[in-house]
Order: structure tokens, then C-alpha cells, then sequence
């Protein structure tokens, strides 16, 4: 293995850059290094003004997300050693598809507002008093939804699917997982409310199912599955509201 | 641009975002964006195939000699390389479309989600067996 590793790393300065450059810096190569490490390294060693996003380092957090040669990766998970072998220097820019603040920074208040949009939190029709009881699940109640509750909010299935970059209206993977999250446990009774968004031409039919979401997902969250499932949902109930009398729905 | 964008109320303090646009030819970078856009493509060609059929059905109601001036064009080699061309469009399509049918269909059986392997098996089984089906029709003498 080399000693050290080329990295080229995306600049902005919105001060003083009309568009964004590469700039080159060497970091040196170890086994347990992460893209992160090496961003860290430049950031402590060479040049304080390299401006990125990070926190837990240890796929949880959701912040490092950024493409690395092209592909969106969490950098806290993507090995230096996985590269030591390329010729070419490794590529790391801010996530694709979102404005970009600074450097390796992006600008994610549009998911923010989408995220919102689909209520992702427990809807009661009435809520019960906790002197009352709990609200119980079983395992298998648990399993119906565990996988879309594995979502971080890390953005790289935005960055991966190519429907949010031409025509950024679209609600996007995480947040459409993530109202199926809600959807599919038992304890919510919110499924219509959401439905009103997510039905939408910006919701699920947006999708053209590409499937790269789910291939990049860190969490293997499958938006890509929940958006189709969604989309026989919906369907179902469209069918219903036309032909059940209204009393049956 | 969207809305929520236009209306977020400190986008003074980031007088300057970059944004870059997203090229036309974003579908050749990455081979699984080409097979997606390859799957899109297929219709045009399921398309033409249903359009052959008609002009043939209309052939065929227009008596034997048109249909077999039909047949005698068919055999044209632009038709020939069309044909050979959907078959493949088809067949791709097909294969790709039935390997993403797990993820559309979470099917539970005892509480527990049935294999991927197991959607993606029947679907082609089934497929496999409509297809003899028609084969017999067509071949039998």
C-alpha cells in the first residue's frame, strides 16, 4: 500500500468563486482511514478553511454524505484503502443535486420542508391518556416497518436519483420511506392525511423507479421499494373511492 | 427552482449557492442509469411491434393477396433487423422488469415476507410458461 493518497476535493467560496474548482491536497494512506479522516486531516493540517459537515462518524449521524468518484457515499464508511490502487486521485465533491453553500456543504432545506410535508410522526385519531395504557406492538407489527425506520436522513438517495435532479418538485425517497414508515405501524392512524401529498404527481408518480436509492442506501432502507409498494396503495384506494359507497371506505 | 426554495427566509445569508445543472447525457455515467433509460427505450419498440400488428390484423381483413403482399414485406431486411431489434428490446425488459418485482411486492405469509428469490423465481416461471403457451399455439401444425 502507498504511503499517502491524492485526494481532489470540490472549493467554493461563495465570497470570492463564481463556480466551484478542485484542489488537490496529500493525505497520507492508512489502513483505518476513512474519506472522512483524510478530510479531517486536511482540515487540522493543511488548510483550516476547508468547510464540510460531520458529527458521530460512525454511520449514524447522517451529515458526511458527499459523492466520492462520482457515487454518493456516507465518507465516515467509505474506506481510503478501497482507492489506494487507483491511478486517478479520489474525487470528493458536495452531494449532487443540492445548491451548494460552501465548499462541501449543501443547502438541504428543500428536503426539510418535504420531509415535514408527509408527517412523519405517530398521527392518532385520539390520543389516549398514558394512565390508560401503552400502545402495544407484537414483533411482527415491529418487522412491517423496522426497515424504513432505519433512515438517517444522510440525502444520498436524492443525490443518487436522477428524477430529484431534472425535476427537484419531486418529494424524493427518504421522505416518501419515511411517511411509509408511519403508514405501516400499527399505532398510526395518519395514512389518509398523508396520503394527500404522497399521491401526487410530485409524490410516488414522480418516481420512474431507477432503483438507485435503494442500491446507495447506507441503512438499507429500500425507497425505492416502499415508493412502488406505495404506489399499489394507492391505486387500491383510488379503486375503492370510485367504486365502494361511501359509508364502506 | 421550488417553492419551499424561493420562500426559506435566510437565503440572504447565502446570497451565492451554487448550483450545477444537471447534464443532458446524466444517463450514460453510470451503467445502472443506461439500463434504466435502455428499459424506457424498450417501449418505443413494444410500440412499432403493436403498430406491425395492426398493419398486419388490416392485411389479413383485407383478404389473401394483401396479406400475403403483407408477408412478403415483412420479410424486408430493415423489417427483419426492427424485429430483431424489439425482440431484444422486449426480452431485456422482461428480464429487468421481473428482478425489480420484489421490491414492488412485499407479499407476507405468516407474518414473515416471503423471499425476493422466491417473487423473482415465480415471475419467471410464469412468464416462461405464458411464453410456451403462445410458442404452442404458434408452432402447432
Amino acid at each position: 500500500m502507498p504511503e499517502t493518497i491524492n485526494l481532489e476535493v470540490l472549493r467554493y467560496s461563495p465570497e470570492t468563486d463564481t463556480e466551484p474548482s478542485f484542489q488537490r491536497y496529500d493525505v497520507p494512506l492508512r489502513k483505518d482511514w476513512v474519506v472522512l479522516d483524510a478530510l479531517n486531516y486536511i482540515k487540522d493540517k493543511v488548510d483550516g478553511s476547508l468547510t464540510f459537515r460531520w458529527s458521530c462518524r460512525m454511520g449514524i449521524c447522517g451529515s458526511c454524505g458527499m459523492m466520492v468518484n462520482g457515487e454518493p457515499k456516507l465518507t465516515c464508511a467509505t474506506f481510503l484503502s478501497n482507492y489506494a490502487n487507483d491511478a486517478a486521485p479520489v474525487r470528493v465533491q458536495p452531494l449532487r443535486y443540492f445548491p451548494v453553500i460552501r465548499d462541501l456543504v449543501v443547502e438541504v432545506t428543500d428536503f426539510m420542508t418535504k420531509l415535514q410535508s408527509v408527517k412523519p410522526w405517530l398521527i392518532r385519531a385520539e390520543e389516549k391518556p398514558t394512565s390508560e395504557s401503552e400502545y402495544l406492538q407484537t414483533p411482527d407489527q415491529l418487522d412491517r416497518y423496522k426497515q424504513f425506520s432505519m433512515c438517517i436522513n444522510c440525502l444520498l438517495c436524492y443525490a443518487a436519483c436522477p428524477v430529484y435532479g431534472l425535476d427537484p418538485v419531486f418529494i424524493g425517497p427518504a421522505a416518501i420511506a419515511l411517511a411509509q414508515r408511519y403508514n405501516m405501524d400499527s399505532r398510526d392512524e395518519g395514512a389518509h392525511e398523508r396520503m394527500d401529498v404522497l399521491a401526487q404527481h410530485e409524490g410516488i408518480w414522480g418516481c420512474t423507479f431507477v432503483g438507485e436509492c435503494t442500491q446507495v442506501c447506507p441503512k438499507h432502507v429500500d425507497p425505492a421499494g416502499a415508493i412502488q409498494q406505495y404506489k399499489l396503495t394507492a391505486t387500491i384506494e383510488r379503486f375503492k373511492s370510485f367504486l365502494l359507497p361511501r359509508g364502506a371506505k | 427552482m421550488t417553492e419551499a426554495r424561493q420562500t426559506v427566509g435566510y437565503t440572504e445569508y447565502h446570497p451565492r449557492w451554487y448550483r450545477s445543472r444537471v447534464s443532458t447525457w446524466w444517463w450514460l455515467t453510470r451503467w445502472p442509469y443506461l439500463k434504466f433509460i435502455l428499459r424506457e427505450i424498450s417501449s418505443v419498440f413494444v410500440a412499432s411491434f403493436v403498430v406491425l400488428l395492426l398493419l398486419q390484423i388490416r392485411a389479413l381483413s383485407r383478404g389473401p393477396e394483401a396479406y400475403a403482399r403483407f408477408q412478403h414485406w415483412l420479410q424486408n431486411p430493415l423489417v427483419l433487423l426492427l424485429n430483431l431489434v424489439t425482440l431484444f428490446f422486449v426480452v431485456f425488459h422482461a428480464i429487468t422488469w421481473f428482478k425489480l418485482a420484489p421490491s414492488a411486492m412485499a407479499v407476507r405469509f405468516r407474518g414473515k415476507r416471503v423471499p425476493d428469490l422466491f417473487i423473482v423465481g415465480t415471475n419467471y416461471a410464469a412468464w416462461a410458461v405464458v411464453s410456451l403457451v403462445v410458442a404452442w399455439f404458434l408452432v402447432r401444425p
